[in-house]
């Protein structure tokens, strides 16, 4: 047993290390500002804090809107036990994007200007008011939890009461900036690479935040399962895994479709640049993980899902930070590669919301009552004949 | 009526004096030094390049529907009536979408200050509206930068194409690129060669948003109530199972 306590202080040391270098490089931020502490120029001003922090934050928050989506309004009960890991995810995510947005903004104390000054045919103003908005949402969709633990029955019971009222604003909102996020490249066409620029982009960004949803959830479940020595409920993953099969396929087929009707096939046999970014970008967002869960052997084991997952995961990684650097870059006749402080930073936020995840965790009720239904079962284990699972259903 | 400026490169002797008047109208610094750098930057908002003898300008283009102003969510950049697209750091708080929108590559941001602010020409939007030409155009010694209505000056480059041909590269850079720009261009070596993008698309871009930002709200009441008709139906069903469960029971019971 003297493994996992080594790991535990291993990753304690990882995360005190990143924590420092955060807080040092939030210090040159704040006192050197923005010039001194990125690589941002002129013909770059969006980077990583942008490309990971905000874009890629709000996609890996996804899991929320999708599997309260999946359990509150199409009623798939066997997901209701997942449900709450995934709204406390999305709701720190959205925490640490707002958070990592004041980095970013030349003047952060004006962030709320876009309440009094408005612009609405500005696709960030859209963004900013769905994102404060569904903070508000996910607050309160996570607050029985809160709730629960303090014993507050009156307040809990009016929240439940309108709990399908958050779910739907939730669900709603999400789809406007999941989408949005992908309309604020619309106004590029001259300046986002043809492999990324099209009219579909907010189509591309919304299936791809259900990919990501879905695949987070797997990534979750896994870990929980791994460090809070959790049981893992397989059968729902395995469900999950279908239902990414699904949208992964259906997100495939559609960029293909995109760049074919938009004359861009032969640019991916054409050597270039971008050319390798993006076939990275589609191997591990789309064919890696497709070609994994259609093995049923994979598909129904715990390692096969997770790899799907991770896969998934850094290949829509890959997608935001395509669209927002290695897209531009042409455009912008300069490449752009951050610097440490810009990594730290960015580092410091991942890591906080592992930190803060479990810690939530540990104190408040979030994986709930699974254990009192659910007996103990063994998973098989990778490349192991699977037992069918929904004999009963 | 919308105002405009012409530059034609082929009047321009490359004196520069347009960027010292520039930089005086501003407030900002220069010297030799500044001169030199042919680059426009938050520090310099016109600059006059050269290349083989020929010489061309680059300044803010002044769109007339901006991609700037389009995007700031808090509607720091405008366009005014008379033609500027100007810009109030009281409103901004530095998201920077502009710089990322601008198919130019206009705004420049003050990276080193710790009060950021976005800075670019705005066609001298104070003297425009008192009526006087922009700083560049007024002391031109050669009328190479032309200030007036849009529509005149726009008349004119047509003329001037027209009666010189050969002179000319047959375009004015600006009549419709992006929509058209209150600053129009007249070269005669290609655009492209000054690095100025000549596979723009003539649409207005803040067209390319509208068209999907424009139809959210009819969206939000269609979405709202499939989610809503959708939850109905799941938990009727629901409902029903449990009713006739309870039925059954009860029927059991009877008998």
């Amino acid at each position: 047993m003297t493994v996992p306590r080594m790991r535990f202080t291993f990753w304690k040391a990882v995360f005190l290390f990143i924590m420092a270098a955060g807080i040092y490089a939030t210090y040159l931020r704040f006192v050197r500002g923005l010039g001194a502490s990125t690589n941002l120029s002129d013909q770059f001003p969006w980077g990583l804090w942008i490309g990971f922090d905000v874009m890629c934050g709000v996609m890996l928050a996804a899991g929320g809107f999708t599997l309260t989506a999946a359990v509150e309004i199409f009623n798939i009960k066997r997901f209701h036990s997942i449900v709450r890991p995934t709204i406390l995810t999305a709701f720190l995510g959205y925490l640490l994007v707002c958070a990592a947005l004041m980095y970013d903004l030349g003047l952060p104390w004006n962030i709320w200007h876009p309440l009094v000054m408005r612009n609405p045919h500005s696709v960030m103003f859209e963004v900013a008011y769905c994102v404060m908005f569904y903070t508000t949402v996910l607050a309160l969709e996570f607050s029985p939890i809160v709730l629960e633990h303090f014993q507050l029955h009156r307040a809990l019971k009016i929240v439940r009461s309108l709990m399908v009222v958050f779910v739907i604003l939730g669900v709603l909102l999400s789809t406007l900036h999941q989408s949005s996020l992908g309309t604020l490249y619309l106004i590029m066409p001259n300046k986002l690479h043809p492999f990324w620029y099209s009219p579909l982009l907010p189509v591309f960004f919304f299936l791809s935040a259900i990919a990501v949803g879905l695949a987070m959830t797997i990534f979750e479940s896994s870990m929980s399962s791994k460090y809070f020595g959790r049981e893992l409920e397989l059968d729902v993953l395995i469900d999950l895994g279908r239902a990414l099969v699904v949208v992964l396929a259906l997100y495939g087929i559609l960029r293909f479709e995109d760049l074919y009707h938009r004359g861009a096939l032969t640019r991916i046999v054409t050597s270039s640049y971008e050319q390798r970014f993006f076939l990275l970008e589609i191997f591990l967002s789309v064919i890696a993980p497709l070609s994994l869960l259609l093995v049923r052997r994979v598909r129904e084991s715990a390692q096969g899902l997770y790899l799907a997952a991770i896969l998934t995961l850094l290949g829509f990684i890959t997608n935001r930070l395509n669209i927002t650097i290695t897209g531009v870059e042409s455009a912008a006749g300069a490449r752009y590669t951050p610097k440490w402080t810009e990594v730290m930073i960015t580092a410091m936020f991942v890591a906080l919301g592992f930190a803060i995840f479990g810690l939530v965790a540990r104190y408040l009720p979030i994986f709930p009552e699974e254990k009192a239904h659910i007996p103990a079962r063994r998973e098989p284990a990778f490349g192991e004949i699977a037992v069918p699972l929904h004999a009963g259903d | 009526m919308s105002k405009g400026i012409l530059y034609d490169a082929t009047l321009c002797i490359g004196c520069k004096q347009c960027e010292q008047a520039c930089a005086a109208e501003n407030g900002l610094p220069y010297d030799d030094k500044i001169a030199e750098q042919e680059v426009t930057s938050a520090h310099k908002y016109t600059v006059v390049l050269t290349k083989d003898e020929k010489f061309m300008r680059r300044l803010c283009m002044n769109c007339d529907d901006p991609a700037c102003a389009s995007v700031c969510p808090v509607g720091a950049l405008k366009k005014t009536a008379l033609g500027p697209v100007t810009y109030d750091k009281s409103r901004c708080m530095g998201c920077r979408y502009c710089m990322a929108a601008c198919p130019f590559g206009v705004p420049k941001y003050e990276w080193e200050k710790a009060v950021p602010g976005v800075r670019k020409c705005i066609m001298c939007s104070k003297r425009v509206a008192e009526g006087k030409p922009t700083a560049c155009a007024e002391v031109c010694p050669t009328g190479a930068t032309k200030f007036g209505d849009r529509d005149e000056l726009l008349e004119e480059a047509r003329k001037r194409i027209h009666d010189n041909p050969g002179k000319y590269v047959p375009h004015i850079f600006g009549e419709s690129e992006v929509g058209g720009t209150s600053v129009m261009l007249l070269s005669s070596i290609p655009f492209n060669l000054f690095a100025y993008r000549i596979d723009l698309t003539e649409r207005a871009l803040p067209m390319y948003t509208y068209q999907v930002l424009s139809r959210i709200p009819d969206f939000v009441p269609l979405f709202g109530t499939l989610l809503g008709g959708v939850y109905w139906i799941t938990h009727r069903r629901e409902e029903v199972a449990q009713a006739e469960a309870g039925e059954k029971q009860r029927k059991g019971g009877g008998q």
